[in-house]
């Protein structure tokens, strides 16, 4: 099992670095979905079967689609290269390196190494998660309902003729 | 046995790459999928810490998370398409009509 989690996180790298570095977007878009059901694949290992099921279902087959219908619909092509955001380039590198050494030992430093047992089998389904999602975490649940309404709506506004 | 802090490791790369790529991206699709990446990662630390203490909260916490990134989703490529009717362009320096 740590050997599958391996192989799994090494391909959402790679992955992840081919979503960075493809010019193309449709070519990230679908590196995207490998980084996703990669990512499911972990979420089954560390025992959430519902995340990982919601996660195939909701990211890499709607939301995905979502993103592959508009990068056809907008004919997206090459990204040209552009020399008119110094402040990123300049800015970027530095920041990104120091936040990365900063977390890692961060990690190194406080997070406990033998604590909790790992990928031992402890089947929590979606009864158990159910019951929490609609007794401890109702208000909000109820909330995201209207959040959902109110981007359907906004999405319907903006994509009409005239804006 | 998998220790928390590369699963930790794990997800911190995945968000360190996603922040990359919104920053040195241009294209405002594909700047619009780094942030889903980065949403992914942390989705990963909130699964990873609520394997540790053995309770559900941090998985309905990114059951949150992938609901509200649907609705990002949806409305952020419906502000994408509005954007392109009016400007022909995908490109993230030609947006600048708020600059001075």
């Amino acid at each position: 099992m740590p050997t599958l989690f391996y192989i799994f996180a090494g391909l959402t790298i790679i992955a992840a670095l081919g979503v960075v570095l493809q010019r193309t977007p449709v070519y990230s878009a679908l590196m995207l979905i490998v980084v996703l059901c990669s990512l499911a694949v972990e979420y089954l290992l560390l025992g959430a079967e519902f995340i990982a099921v919601i996660q195939v279902i909701v990211y890499a087959g709607a939301i995905m689609v979502l993103f592959v219908l508009v990068i056809m619909l907008l004919n997206a092509g090459h990204e040209i290269p552009s020399s008119r955001s110094h402040v990123a380039k300049w800015l970027g590198f530095p920041l990104l390196a120091a936040f990365l050494v900063e977390m890692f030992i961060v990690l190194s430093r406080y997070v406990p190494e033998e604590s909790g047992a790992w990928f031992a089998p402890k089947p929590a389904g979606p009864v158990p998660i159910g019951h929490l999602l609609f007794q401890n975490y109702v208000l909000p649940f109820e909330v995201t309902s209207v959040l959902v309404l109110v981007a359907v709506l906004g999405a319907v506004v903006l994509a009409k003729k005239e804006l | 046995m998998v220790p928390l802090s590369h699963v930790l490791a794990l997800s911190l790369i995945l968000f360190v790459l996603g922040a990359a790529g919104f920053i040195f991206r241009r294209n405002i699709i594909t700047i619009f999928m780094c942030i889903e990446l980065m949403l992914n990662a942390v989705n990963l630390a909130f699964v990873a810490f609520a394997r540790q203490h053995g309770q559900l909260d941090g998985q309905l916490y990114a059951f949150f998370v992938i609901v509200v990134a649907a609705a990002e989703a949806a409305v952020g490529l419906a502000i994408i398409i509005a954007l392109y009717r009016n400007k022909e362009s995908l490109s993230a320096d030609d947006l600048n009509s708020m600059k001075m």
